[in-house]
Formats: structure tokens, C-alpha cells, sequence
């Protein structure tokens, strides 16, 4: 599993923290002003992005996209307003509902939470980069074949939440798929398919309790 | 007279769902997804008073918004907005960030009217009118009625109990908000929409923007649930398609989440005092009842269907709107029922401990029906009452159990009669069956695919399933649980006639199965378009009927130290007639359950008093069952052939929340009188901490 290099999290966060900062947060502490004020003046002089569009260029599904976006357009955004890529959906726009899940660099994540340039240089993999020569992969498969989905308006996220969770750990428990799936939500109430899909895309073997009487 | 075939291959059986490789691959396209060619973001201005006389909207900085190509007033002014939310303003622009910008720059000049957003404040003798000159508070006479002798009734009665079981305003959360992508030109308006009734929807277009029914398309090839919330015309598709009309292109206008939880429905509160009485044999022999409820601003349904599913000699009953500050209701699946369920349920299981009865045994003693007689017998058997009921509150330990059961039944409308469809059938033998219908994720398209099949002698994945599109021959909205039944015999028509032209055609006896394709050939070169529509059939064994009943078993367990219930386990048993598809009617059953779980535990409108609004417009504070919520759900179902096809989609949801309820009470031998079973709430219950709500009766 691929994980982004320490320094370039810590530059990142350095900058937006002292920016953030503001004049009298900063001379208030007392410990560093001159390395603080050193910084801060530092992190001023480069070169700002936005409010107006810049280039932007993603990696989703191993294809590049070339965007012109504000610096403040999300990555499901750019790829739902700007891009054919309308696979992850949007269900609540602030990190709570999970349909817009997508893997970066093979983690799960919110794509309504990551700006589009933060996802530069990542490789982003939606509901549409699954299926492989128009062959479904096993997760997709597996939501078919229990009926994982009803509306499927959710679909797309709880299938990359699966997906990464079988990558991390190929053959779940129950309680490691439904924590795997914590943050997807689903109003149609399919979960009981769902867990049963993520099992049998594990390999395990699941069957139905339901019984039919015939009267 | 037409009837079902005895022997089937693919009805009654699994079928997995058609759309489903669309729907895991990202290639189905809802409303929110439709990228017509040169699309805009649309998005709309709603009141931040809960009641106020707008008098001016000025839009000139809005216009100025770099990207903006339309911004409209939603109404004539002066305005009066009578809810949070309510729409005021809508505009559109090239994107959602130049959208945010104006909204931002609209200045809206208001005087803010005085409000009520709570049923008790409401009810008061001065509160603010929310209808000027109407009073807040109308007694229902659909409501209300009473049979027998009901006060001499009650002293007659070995026992009584009273109690007074409220349940909340539910919000339907579609995880799909409410939306359409719309564009109307000189050629007419075309709005992919997502709806459950395409008809209703183009409806709610023609009308208010004065197009002929003939000038307005809607389509909706797929939609992210509703649950009776988006049966109807909409506020937000007219804004769209005003917005288009000034831009002259196409509008993408989707609600947000926090809209969601304002102005596109909810199911209304109860608030129901319940006096109930029986014989020393269980017997019901008296029940009063009253109740009231909001439906926000609308005159929507408070009505409850009480005693529910009992019958009682001596009853009266007592129901009123009270009208609030707040979003109008909406059928919401199963109107009225589960708030009926819940407290009749409650009811009799305090009744039950009040006579030293089992209650499922006061049930079977009070239950006419047959059909809910025999799934009691089922459900008790899968969930071990015998064995795990005991007397309320006898569970030892910090963590107690429990177990309880509620019944339903739903008699909804039926079918549609009027359902209609035809199907094309091609020369090479392919074969394209349209219904102006919508799949809302119920598996509308299979139970298509499977009848044809049946009937046609094909394969499901030979039947190619066109609906969601007002150009296709009429089929009903989907609520009610109406859909399967009106669309079953429906392409069980178009099929006979398919079968009975082919054959004078073809001049082939019987065109099914391994004839098909020999008779289609014969038809030349002109493909074959029938016509069907829904059909009865024999009255003895109908092609569709109604009601259906059911019923369900809970097993929780309550930490009696941090009030948390955990529901361990729901047995239900339904009878839905002649089942279509197993592997989507067990979906359905499953998602009713889950989210009558969410109403019993969960779920909760919250309004501020003080400042009118809605408190909790997300996921964050609005609680949806989540997939560690969910416990181990049994179905068993009763198939029944020769009551034809009954829909199930509402049925699954009414008796979870009583069933529950008891269990709770069972384990903890307190009863906790309102919905959601907070822990607050139990710990309240238990007298462990001060009662949460201030509601009073």
C-alpha cells in the first residue's frame, strides 16, 4: 500500500496551519516569534493558487483528466461537474453519507471532503475503474448476486468501501465488513445483502435464512 | 378468465435484479447525474424565518456574479413564508461555487412574523396563526367517530391502562435529495426527474407553467429512493425549469442535504392518549383514544387507523391537526400506519402485564385475521417465545433482555386499474416491454422481466425492460405498494395478446419457449407492437388483490446503565399473494425492518422553538440506522398464488417499531412512551434520570 511521503503531509500542513494563523495568533507566541514571523513571511511569498481556476490534473481510473478549476471545486466535484465520471454520487456534500467514496492510492475516502488539487499526483480509482474488459470484479459481482442494492444510489461508495476492505484484508469477519462500512449510509436498508456480498466476494461461503412457505 | 400459471419457472423464484450491472458500475444515470449538453448548476435561496412578509428581493449583485446566468424570485411579492425553508429565490450559473457566490448577494428584505413550531405551543389559545384567521388546532371528523357505550364499557373491564405514547416527524432522506435536471425550450420541456410517479411529475410541471400535458417529458430511468416523498409535483422542478427557460439551457437544480430535512416532506408526529380496557379473559372491551398530530404548514394526514388491527365493541376516538411552522407532510411508507402500530402495539403489551398475560396470547385471542393467526405462529416458533418470554422486567443483570411482537396490515389502493403497457416484438425475436412506470429501487424492472419471461417462455435476460419515461404507455406513481400489482397482470396482458397476434400471424399454435423465434420470424419485416392493460382476471384466483398482513418478533437488549437498546434479532413473517421475485422482495422486507428500526430508535425531527428552525438538517444529528445497527433479520413469507400479486414495499415497515417498543419494555418491565427509544429515554423510563421530553398530557 502506497502511502504519501511524511514530508510532503508535513509541508502541507505547515503552510495551511501558519496561514491560518492569522497576525494576532502569531504574535502572541511568545516561544518562536522570530522563526514563526520567518515562516510565516515565507509561506506568504509563494505563489498562492485561486480564487480563480487553475490547471488541474488528476489520475482517476489510470486515465489523466485536465481540468481548469477553482482551487475550491471538491474532487467529486471536478469529477461530477467537470468529467463523464458521475459514478460517485453525492448524498450529502460534508462527510457523512459515504456515496462518494472513492480509493486514493488504494484508501477509501470522501471524495466531497478532498479538494481536487490535493488529489493531484494520486491515483484515484471510482466506481467506473472496477470492472475490468467490461468483467465485473468480484465485489461488483457479489452486490449483484445478493441483491446488495436496491435504489443504488449508495451503491458506488458501500462497493469501494468493500473493495478497499478486501485489499486490506482479504477475508473479513462480519464485524469487519460492517466496520469497514461504518461511514455509508443506506435509507433503502439493504446492509444485510451488503454483508452478505462483501463475505462472498471474500470467498466465504453465505446463504440466505429466508424460507417460503408455500400455502 | 386468466390466472397465473400453476407451474412457473421464474416467478416465485430468485431472479436477480436486470438493472443491477448498471447500477454497480457507475453507468446508471440519475437526475443528479444527467449532463445534458451545455448543463447549468441550479440552486435555491429558502426563508431563515420560520415566518416572515418578504417585500423585497433585490437580484442586481446576484446578476453580477461572475458565471451567473439566471436568478428568479420563487414567488410574486410580497411573500409570505410560513416555514424555515421555505423557497425564495432560485438561481443558476456555469458552476455550484459561482451558485454559492449568489446566494450569498441576494438581499432579501423581510419582517419577521411571529411562529410556533411545537405541537404544545402551537395549541395554545394565543399562539401565532400559522394560516391567518384559521385556527391552529381543527378537529378531524374523518378522525374521529365513536361506536358503542364506551364510558359504561370501561368500568365493566378487569383491567385498564392508560398511557400516552407519542412518536416524532420523521424525515424521509432519500440518500438521492430531491431534483431534476430540466430543459424547456420552444420545443417543449423535458426533466429527467427523480420521481416515483412520472405522471404526477409532469403534471406538476404543465400545470403551474401552464404547458400542455403533450409539451412536458419526464424521465427517470433511475432515482435514489423517496418513500412516498417524491409522488408529487415539486417546487424546486418548476424553479428549474424557470431557470432554464431564462438561461436558455438546461438546469441541473438538486437539493442539498440540508434542504432536504426543510420543504420535501416528512411523516407527521402523534401524540396519542390511549385508555384501553379488557375482560378477565383478554377480551378488548373499550378503547378511547386522542390524539394529535402536525402535518407542518399542510393539511396532510394525522388521521390514525385506531384500534389498528383490533377490533373493539366500545371505542371512541379523538384526532386533530394542529398546524406548525414547518415543512409540509408527505406520505411517507405506510401513512399512517407505523405511528398507529406503534402506540396500539404498545398499548396491548401494557394491557398484557396489567392482566398477567402473554401478550402474544392477548394478540391471538383479539386477532380476527387468519392470515397474522398463523404468522404469530410461525414468528413465536423462529424466535423461541416459549422459551424466552418471560414476565417485564424479570431479565437479570446490568444488561437485560427482551423480546415482543406487533402485527400490520395494509390494504393500501390495491392496484392501479389503469395501468397500461405495450411491448415491441422484433422479427429476429428480441422483444422490448414499455411501461410508464419507475423502478424507485423496489426491483420494478425484474418483476417486469420476470412475468414476461414466464409467459413468453423466455429467458429474463431476454427481455429488454424500458419504464421511467412519460412517452411510454401510463402506469401508476409508486406509493401505496401499489406497483407490483398493477404492473404484474398488466404484462401478463400484453403478453397473452403478444402471444394470441403471433400465433393468427405466425400461423404457429403457441409462439412460447422454442416457437419464439420461428414465429417472430414469420412476422417479416414489421415488428409486432401489442397493447395491455390491467386485467383482474379470475375473480377466484385474481391476477392481484390486497391487503397484506404481517407480523414481527424483536429481541433487544438494553444496557440498563447507559439506556443504549441493541436489537439483537427481528423475526418477520409476510404474506404478500403470489410472490414475483424472492431475492427483491426479501430486499424490500429487509429495508422496511431497517427503517422501522431507525423510527423506533433513532429518528428525529428537532425543532428550536425559540428560533423556528430545523436543528438537526444532516446526517450528523439526523440518525439513520447504520449497517452496525442492523441485527439478524429472519423472513419467513407466505406464498399464497391464488391471491395474486399484493405489494409488500410498506407492509415490512409497520409493525417494527412496536415490536421493538415491547421487547424494550419486556427487558427493562418500563415502559418508554415515546419514540425514538433513546437512551435518555430509557434512563428516564427506569427513573434513573429526569424525563427528556416536556411534553405533558
Amino acid at each position: 500500500m502506497k502511502n504519501t511521503e511524511p514530508e510532503k503531509i508535513g509541508a502541507h500542513s505547515r503552510r495551511a496551519f501558519l496561514k491560518s494563523l492569522g497576525t494576532v495568533a502569531a504574535t502572541a507566541a511568545t516561544a518562536q516569534v522570530q522563526s514563526v514571523a520567518a515562516e510565516l513571511e515565507k509561506a506568504n511569498a509563494e505563489k498562492t493558487v485561486g480564487p480563480g481556476a487553475v490547471p488541474v490534473t488528476l489520475t482517476v481510473n489510470g486515465e489523466k483528466l485536465e481540468l481548469m478549476l477553482e482551487p475550491r471545486v471538491t474532487l467529486l466535484d471536478a469529477m461530477r461537474n467537470y468529467s463523464s465520471l458521475t459514478g460517485a454520487k453525492e448524498g450529502c456534500d460534508r462527510a457523512t453519507c459515504g456515496a462518494c467514496t472513492v480509493l486514493m492510492d488504494e484508501l477509501p475516502v470522501y471524495s466531497c471532503q478532498k479538494l481536487a488539487i490535493e488529489a493531484q499526483g494520486r491515483e484515484i480509482t471510482t466506481i467506473e475503474g472496477l470492472a475490468q474488459n467490461g468483467k465485473l470484479s468480484p465485489v461488483q459481482q457479489a452486490f449483484w448476486d445478493r441483491d446488495a442494492l436496491q435504489c443504488g444510489y449508495c451503491t458506488p461508495g458501500f462497493i469501494m468501501s468493500v473493495t478497499a476492505l478486501l485489499k486490506k484484508n482479504p477475508h473479513p469477519t462480519p464485524d469487519q465488513v460492517k466496520h469497514a462500512c461504518a461511514g455509508n449510509l443506506c435509507r433503502c436498508g439493504t446492509h444485510p445483502h451488503i454483508i452478505q456480498a462483501a463475505l462472498q466476494a471474500s470467498g466465504a461461503k453465505v446463504t440466505s435464512k429466508t424460507e417460503v412457505i408455500h400455502a | 378468465m386468466p390466472s397465473w400459471p400453476e407451474k412457473t419457472k421464474y416467478i416465485s423464484k430468485s431472479t436477480l435484479r436486470i438493472d443491477a450491472p448498471e447500477k454497480v458500475t457507475g453507468r446508471a444515470h440519475y437526475a443528479s447525474d444527467i449532463q445534458a449538453a451545455g448543463w447549468l448548476y441550479g440552486m435555491i435561496l429558502r426563508s431563515k424565518w420560520p415566518a416572515a412578509t418578504i417585500s423585497a428581493i433585490n437580484l442586481e449583485k446576484t446578476l453580477q456574479v461572475p458565471g451567473i446566468k439566471a436568478a428568479i424570485t420563487a414567488k410574486d411579492l410580497p411573500q409570505t413564508v410560513r416555514f424555515y425553508g421555505e423557497e425564495i429565490a432560485a438561481v443558476c450559473g456555469a458552476t455550484k461555487q459561482a451558485c454559492l457566490d449568489a446566494l450569498r448577494a441576494i438581499e432579501v428584505t423581510a419582517h419577521a412574523l411571529p411562529f410556533a413550531v411545537r405541537e404544545d405551543d402551537a395549541k395554545k389559545d394565543d399562539a401565532p396563526q400559522v394560516w391567518d384567521g384559521k385556527p391552529n388546532v381543527s378537529v378531524s371528523a374523518r378522525g374521529s367517530r365513536e361506536q358503542g357505550a364506551v364510558d359504561q364499557a370501561f368500568p365493566e373491564c378487569a383491567a385498564v391502562i392508560e398511557g400516552f405514547y407519542t412518536t416524532p416527524v420523521q424525515l424521509h432522506n432519500p440518500m438521492e435529495t430531491h431534483g431534476n435536471t430540466v430543459s424547456w425550450t420552444d420545443d417543449g420541456l423535458t426533466a429527467w426527474a427523480s420521481t416515483q410517479a412520472i405522471s404526477a411529475s409532469r403534471d406538476g410541471f404543465a400545470g403551474p407553467l401552464k404547458l400542455d400535458h403533450s409539451q412536458v417529458r419526464v424521465i427517470t430511468n433511475f432515482m435514489g429512493g423517496g418513500f412516498g416523498s417524491k409522488l408529487n409535483g415539486s417546487v424546486e422542478g418548476v424553479l428549474a425549469a424557470r431557470l432554464s427557460r431564462e438561461a436558455k439551457a438546461p438546469v441541473r437544480l438538486m437539493l442539498t442535504r440540508f434542504d432536504e430535512a426543510l420543504a420535501v416532506g416528512n411523516r407527521p408526529s402523534s401524540f396519542q392518549k390511549i385508555k384501553i380496557g379488557a375482560l378477565a379473559d383478554g377480551t378488548l372491551h373499550a378503547f378511547e383514544l386522542d390524539n394529535y398530530g402536525t402535518p407542518g404548514i399542510s393539511g396532510g394526514d394525522v388521521e390514525l387507523p385506531q384500534p389498528y388491527i383490533y377490533k373493539v365493541p366500545n371505542s371512541r376516538v379523538k384526532q386533530a391537526h394542529v398546524a406548525v411552522n414547518a415543512g409540509a407532510s408527505r406520505a411517507f411508507r405506510a401513512p399512517p400506519h407505523p405511528p398507529a402500530s406503534y402506540a396500539m402495539e404498545s398499548a396491548m403489551d401494557d394491557l398484557a402485564a396489567k392482566l398477567g398475560m402473554d401478550p402474544l396470547e392477548l394478540r391471538l385471542k383479539n386477532d380476527s385475521n387468519e392470515v397474522r393467526q398463523r404468522e404469530y405462529k410461525i414468528g413465536a416458533e423462529k424466535i423461541g417465545w416459549k422459551e424466552k418470554y418471560q414476565k417485564p422486567g424479570s431479565s437479570p443483570g446490568v444488561v437485560k433482555t427482551g423480546i415482543g411482537c406487533a402485527g400490520a396490515a395494509w390494504g393500501g389502493g390495491g392496484a392501479s386499474k389503469r395501468t397500461q403497457g405495450d411491448a415491441q416484438i422484433n422479427p429476429d425475436g428480441s422483444i422490448e416491454v414499455r411501461l410508464g412506470v419507475q423502478d424507485i429501487g423496489t426491483g420494478t424492472k425484474t418483476v417486469i422481466a420476470v412475468v414476461a419471461a414466464e409467459m413468453l417462455g423466455l429467458k429474463p435476460e431476454q427481455i429488454t425492460v424500458k419504464v421511467g419515461d412519460t412517452n411510454f404507455p401510463p402506469g401508476p406513481g409508486s406509493g401505496g405498494s401499489t406497483t407490483c400489482a398493477s404492473i404484474s397482470p398488466t404484462v401478463f396482458d400484453i403478453c397473452a395478446n403478444a402471444l394470441q397476434q403471433l400465433q393468427t400471424q405466425s400461423g404457429i399454435a403457441d409462439a412460447r419457449g422454442n416457437n419464439w423465434f420461428a414465429a417472430c420470424k414469420k412476422l417479416g419485416v414489421t415488428p409486432l407492437v401489442v397493447h395491455g392493460q390491467w386485467q383482474q382476471g379470475d375473480p377466484s384466483r385474481p391476477l392481484s388483490s390486497s391487503p397484506a398482513y404481517g407480523v414481527q418478533f424483536a429481541e433487544v437488549a438494553v444496557d440498563t446503565e447507559t439506556g443504549l437498546v441493541t436489537v439483537k434479532k427481528i423475526v418477520a413473517v409476510h404474506d404478500c399473494g403470489l410472490i414475483i421475485d424472492t431475492l427483491t422482495l426479501e430486499s424490500q422486507i429487509n429495508g422496511g425492518i431497517i427503517m422501522g428500526m431507525g423510527y423506533a430508535l433513532y429518528e428525529e425531527r428537532v425543532m428550536d422553538d425559540l428560533s423556528g428552525v430545523v436543528l438537526n438538517p444532516n446526517f450528523e444529528t439526523y440518525k439513520l440506522s447504520g449497517i452496525g445497527d442492523v441485527p439478524e433479520i429472519e423472513i419467513t413469507l407466505l406464498n399464497m398464488p391464488e391471491r395474486g400479486v399484493i405489494g409488500i414495499g410498506e407492509p415490512a415497515t409497520i409493525a417494527t417499531a412496536g415490536a421493538i417498543a415491547n421487547a424494550v419494555f419486556n427487558a427493562i418491565g418500563a415502559r418508554v412512551y415515546s419514540l425514538p427509544i433513546t437512551p435518555a429515554r430509557v434512563l428516564a423510563a427506569l427513573g434513573k434520570v429526569p424525563p427528556f421530553t416536556a411534553v405533558k398530557p
